[in-house]
């Protein structure tokens, strides 16, 4: 079992070609959704900050 | 037709089918994955790294989807002065360019053990760097200007000029020696590759086209959540 899988990882003796292609694209598209998601997160919040602090001041405006 | 290049509308479309493009690129990269990491065998010539072939080529695929995608959503914003063309080109712009990087890392490693070198100035290759560029280029030129509709004609005029590139990739190939091989899936006499790699090939495609949607509606609403952010402000400025 574990000289299959070490022959897995070994890739033929390419390992050090394959895996970085893999991790490499890996990284890339998870830190492109980490920080896609994050962003989005981040404007949603900031709008909503904005209507309150607006409603805010309407309702100030009103009873002022 | 005209009534869903508002972004509203076009959100109501795509919010609901944002979970399905997510679970679908899951599932198809991780298939695309086990198919083409343990099922599919070595190559006669190529050994183990024809493996790389399976996240080099879809990404490949991509860049250049991504950019002809990129291309029309400009075209029709310049054309008919809607929004949501500009915000899905700029949505799309940086997973392009993600893409873009991956296949020219992953064929730099795909070529160092079969060419014997990481880079060569041949057609394919420098048509594929400038297609990098030009995904830089529309990132830089989308937000260099204080008013943002004035960046978004620049840099759509920049995809429009860029497309030319699209089917000089393409083509690179088989007009110029070149190193590279040439296409064995999108050919007119039908795909030149076994079915057991031809598989993973098309699913991982389909995991990184799902994988595109998602990621570009998430970044389109990011990209409307900003422009009202900006409107806002701006009302706040005016009273």
């Amino acid at each position: 079992m574990i000289g299959a899988l070490g022959e897995f990882f070994a890739m033929g003796g390419y390992a050090q070609y394959v895996w970085p292609a893999y991790l490499i694209a890996a990284a890339i598209l998870a830190v492109l959704t980490g920080l896609s998601l994050r962003d989005l997160r981040h404007q949603e919040a900031t709008l909503l900050a904005l209507r309150r602090q607006r409603r805010g001041a309407a309702v100030d405006e009103a009873q002022g | 037709m005209h009534k869903y290049a508002n972004p509203n509308q076009f959100l109501r479309i795509a919010n609901p089918i944002l979970p399905w493009c997510a679970w679908l690129a899951g599932l198809a990269i991780a298939a695309g994955l086990y198919l083409g990491l343990v099922q599919a065998p070595a190559d006669y010539q190529q050994g183990e790294t024809v493996r790389i072939m399976y996240v080099h080529v879809p990404s490949a695929w991509m860049a250049l989807f991504v950019y002809t995608n990129m291309a029309i959503a400009s075209a029709t914003a310049i054309i008919w002065r809607h929004p949501l063309g500009f915000l899905i080109a700029k949505a799309s712009a940086p997973i392009g360019a993600c893409f873009t990087f991956i296949s020219l890392a992953t064929g730099s490693l795909w070529g160092k053990p079969m060419w014997g070198t990481w880079w060569v100035w041949d057609a394919r290759l420098t048509s594929v760097l400038i297609l990098f560029f030009l995904y830089i280029g529309y990132i830089a030129l989308v937000d260099a200007f204080d008013d943002p509709t004035r960046g978004q004609r620049a840099a759509s005029i920049l995809a429009l000029v860029g497309a030319v590139n699209v089917p000089i990739i393409h083509y690179s190939v088989e007009w110029w020696n070149t190193l590279h091989q040439p296409a064995s899936v999108a050919r007119m006499d039908g795909p030149a590759i076994h079915s057991s790699m031809l598989w993973p090939l098309l699913i991982m495609a389909i995991g990184f086209t799902a994988l595109y949607f998602a990621l570009m509606v998430v970044r389109l609403r990011g990209e409307i959540a900003a422009m009202k952010v900006r409107n806002v402000r701006l009302g706040q400025v005016q009273a």
